[in-house]
């Protein structure tokens, strides 16, 4: 497992983990992205959070920030552990120990954190109502799939903490795997010696970012920090096309909409549906 | 100064007579879609009443509008733009579906169906939003003509109010009590507080007319608009998962038709027409210390389309010609800042509000009246205005942030007004010391009585067009084949409901339109599986479950259909 031998490590792998870890993690980022640019284009429509808050706020109130900011400190736990090399935080002094207390710490509480939060979640979605009503089959598979990649990232956090100093070292084997990546040079070899529930991990991490596009996790991807540097008082002129262009910069650009280019990007959908929620009573069908 | 145009409403609170005529057409128009049923773009608030939502004007609890902070500056009430993005996970004051109400129908089809018994069938109530049985509780006039109002009267935040800060009760026994209509939409404000609190930005004014929009592309349903706006008039569509709100009709203002809630108005007491603004001065304006001299600011922004200079001014700025026609003979210039008798509602939440009221002096006339005086004599008007604080202090809260006196001048010169006009038709000489007695000249007082009284159609509605070179930019479509309008989508698409893109206005009326008149069955026929939604229904065929079956087995129709599904990219 020694890092320096890419090139040869890369040839000498095994078939699966040369699609596991050198092909999959590219089909995933061009689906990433080739997903969430055609939905923008797509679906600005659908593109919401789809808040349950009107339904039930009392649950929503804990469970909500609890998950989000719970996974926020847990998406700053993977850049700080994925992307910071080791020997960086060892040339500032930071011994192996003190950094893995301080993972385990932070990382197990903010995990924990997520769990809970996405466990109430879950339980609201389920026992209210209204919210089990505007549950979409797409929504639970996504529940699914988040879920496990918070539970298996769980295991891999406290694995290590019973495993103690024996415990696996990902920052040998996943980071420089995941550095790799970006320079095309992926560094198998090196993910395929860490332990199972890494690899697990990984694995429906991958799947989660695959169906992230599709799914309405997407609201993720336009969290308004604009709205930090944007004035309040927002004027739009109505000769504007607004339904597609993001800021003012097009404005006036009017002769060069053609009914076909309209066509091609505009999706076919019923105009309205009637009022109401599907009878639940079946009896007087 | 930056002149802008504004489209602005006057309504005659003396003509309404609350019969909700407006909601429902305009209910009809915009929100009988799945997702809007509890949602009225236009209601008709009894007042006192708590309104709908339910105590929105409360707004310690509720948070909207605006507010100075110690250093005078104006602030969202909610907070700043760091604390509104902390709070973004789970919106920390926005109201649920129990503070506006759950929506319903009825289960008629039991009414046919059920089987020979010794007791009557009944319609039950359905719950729109689970499907299931509910029991009604709240609507949204469940408090309509004072109704609970011995009991529940003392809810309402501005009764609260009054009560606190005058040793007198308002009364609710029937013989001491007053109540008047107060039908209420978007107020389309200069400074929309709603507009700021949205996150993506989603929410703009027009440049060309200040109608205050929801880009329903860029919504990404924060829902911290419906925190924002203190007048609680964006609502959350919970299918689609975005904002919505009343558009002050906007296609049908662009070709020069009123509003629907305005040209439906069985009293006619709605008004519409131009307002010039100066769009430099409305942070000013906005950010006055004293909440009662915010009237006098709001005034300050408006501009006198007579003014040549205001006019040369609006020619720089772009504004068509017509346009600055249009302001100069505005209604809602005139009642607003001419005759000064529209107030703006709340003016103390500081978003500059754009639609208008004249308060109502029926109250004051009514009692005279009951109590066997003369209710059209200047003198007795005069004298019961001064004399009956409760009704005038209930206005001021609603109109001046509680300055009685602006009250009082309004009520009084509608009094004179009507006690001008009554010695008139009498016969009599003009006496010409009633409308000095209100500041006014006898001429001025009749012009005002035209536009008031008379009301003629032209008049009420001085809508200019939206210009035809600019037309093509009007047209929401290329052609309307475009768009798939027919029952053969799924109504749940497969990244939730309602997503893809939104079919514009045009194609969606033209569809549902087309489909009214030619399917011979009625809307809701599928998802209400056969059961009759008598307020969608427009009398168009007899869906199933109006009569009972045929003898003969027929398929129900509800069923038999599986959408096919069209083209999905």
């Amino acid at each position: 497992m020694n890092p320096s031998a890419e090139g040869t490590a890369m040839l000498a792998s095994a078939p699966l983990d040369i699609l596991l870890w050198g092909a999959l993690p590219y089909v995933m980022v061009v689906v990433l992205v080739g997903g969430l640019v055609w939905r923008y284009k797509y679906d600005q429509f659908g593109w919401t959070t789809r808040s349950s808050q009107l339904y039930e706020s009392r649950l929503l109130r804990i469970a909500s920030p609890l998950f989000h900011f719970g996974l926020l400190a847990v998406i700053a736990g993977h850049f700080f552990g994925l992307v910071i090399p080791m020997a960086w935080t060892q040339a500032v002094g930071m011994s192996q120990e003190f950094y893995h207390f301080n993972a385990l710490l932070v990382g197990g509480v903010a995990g924990v954190g997520t769990l809970g939060g996405i466990v109430l979640l879950i339980y609201r979605r389920r026992t209210t109502g209204p919210v089990f009503m505007a549950t979409t089959k797409n929504d639970k598979t996504m529940y699914v799939v988040l879920t496990a990649a918070i539970l298996f990232g769980l295991w891999t956090t406290l694995a290590s903490v019973f495993e103690g100093e024996h415990g696996h070292n990902y920052r040998e084997t996943v980071a420089p795997w995941f550095r790799s990546l970006f320079i095309f040079q992926p560094d198998i070899a090196a993910m395929a010696t860490a332990p199972f529930s890494f690899h697990l991990h990984t694995l429906v991490g991958m799947a989660l970012f695959v169906i992230w596009p599709f799914t309405r996790l997407v609201h993720a991807f336009t969290a308004p920090f604009h709205y930090l540097f944007r004035p309040y008082i927002v004027y739009r002129s109505r000769d504007r096309d607004g339904s597609r262009t993001g800021g003012m910069g097009r404005a006036g650009a009017r002769g060069g909409r053609s009914s076909t280019a309209r066509t091609s990007r505009t999706a076919a959908r019923r105009g309205w549906s009637a009022v109401g929620t599907r009878d639940r009573d079946t009896r007087n069908r | 100064m930056r002149v802008m145009a504004q489209m602005g409403m006057v309504m005659n609170l003396d003509k309404c007579i609350g019969c909700h005529t407006c909601s429902v057409t305009c209910k009809q128009a915009w929100t009988n879609r799945a997702g809007t049923e509890y949602v009225w773009f236009n209601n008709v608030e009894t007042r006192p009443g708590q309104g709908y939502p339910r105590r929105y004007e409360d707004q310690e609890k509720w948070q909207g509008g605006w507010e100075l902070n110690k250093r005078g500056r104006l602030v969202l009430k909610a907070g700043g733009r760091v604390k509104k993005l902390l709070g973004i996970f789970a919106s920390p004051v926005q109201p649920e579906l129990k503070d506006y109400y759950e929506p319903w129908t009825y289960d008629y089809k039991t009414l046919v169906d059920a089987p020979l018994g010794d007791d009557f069938p009944v319609a039950r109530p359905k719950s729109l939003i689970t499907g299931e049985d509910t029991k009604i509780t709240w609507s949204a006039n469940w408090d309509d003509d004072l109704g609970g109002a011995p009991e529940m009267g003392h809810l309402d935040p501005i009764v609260e109010k009054v009560r606190r800060e005058s040793e007198d009760k308002i009364k609710f026994a029937y013989e001491q009590t007053f109540m008047f209509y107060l039908p209420r939409i978007c107020e389309h404000c200069l400074n929309p507080s709603c507009m700021a609190s949205c996150p993506s930005g989603a929410i703009y004014k027009r440049v060309e007319d200040g109608i205050v929009l929801v880009d329903q592309d860029k919504c990404r349903g924060w829902r911290q608009c419906v925190t924002g706006c203190p007048y609680k008039k964006i609502y959350f569509n919970h299918k689609t998962g975005k904002a919505e709100k009343c558009t002050f009709c906007y296609p049908r203002v662009e070709v020069g038709l009123p509003t629907v809630c305005s040209e439906t108005c069985v009293g006619r007491l709605r008004y519409l027409g131009l307002f010039l603004y100066d769009a430099d001065s409305v942070t000013a304006a906005a950010s006055v210390t004293d909440p009662q001299e915010l009237y006098d600011a709001q005034m300050d922004v408006l501009l006198d389309p007579n003014d040549p200079a205001v006019q040369a001014e609006a020619r720089a700025q772009g504004i068509p010609e017509d346009w600055i026609d249009a302001a100069r003979r505005s209604p809602v210039y005139a009642l607003a800042k001419v005759y000064k008798v529209a107030l703006p509602l709340h003016p103390e939440y500081r978003t500059m509000p754009m639609v208008w009221y004249v308060p109502p002096l029926s109250p004051v006339v009514d009692l005279l009246r009951d109590q066997g005086h003369d209710g059209e004599d200047a003198g007795n008007l005069f004298g019961a205005i001064d004399a009956l604080r409760i009704p005038v202090e209930y206005l001021a809260e609603l109109f001046t942030a509680g300055d009685s006196d602006r009250v009082t001048a309004v009520l009084k010169k509608l009094a004179a007004m009507r006690s001008y006009m009554r010695g008139i038709s009498m016969g009599n000489d003009p006496d010409d010391s009633i409308p000095e007695a209100v500041g006014m000249d006898g001429q001025t007082m009749y012009e005002m009585y035209r536009l008031m009284a008379i009301a003629k159609y032209e008049e009420r509605y001085v809508i200019p067009k939206a210009h035809v070179e600019q037309a093509h930019d009007l047209e929401e479509m290329g052609c309307s084949l475009d768009f798939e309008g027919g029952p053969g989508m799924q109504d749940s698409s497969p990244f939730g409901e309602a997503s893809g893109k939104p079919v514009p206005v045009a194609v969606e009326t033209f569809n549902a339109l087309r489909d009214r008149q030619t399917s011979g069955s009625a809307p809701g026929q599928t998802t209400l599986r056969g059961r009759v939604n008598l307020l969608n229904w427009d009398g168009t065929g007899a869906p199933d479950g109006l009569f009972p079956e045929k003898p003969f087995p027929v398929k129900p129709g509800g069923l038999a259909e599986t959408p096919t599904v069209g083209e999905q990219p």
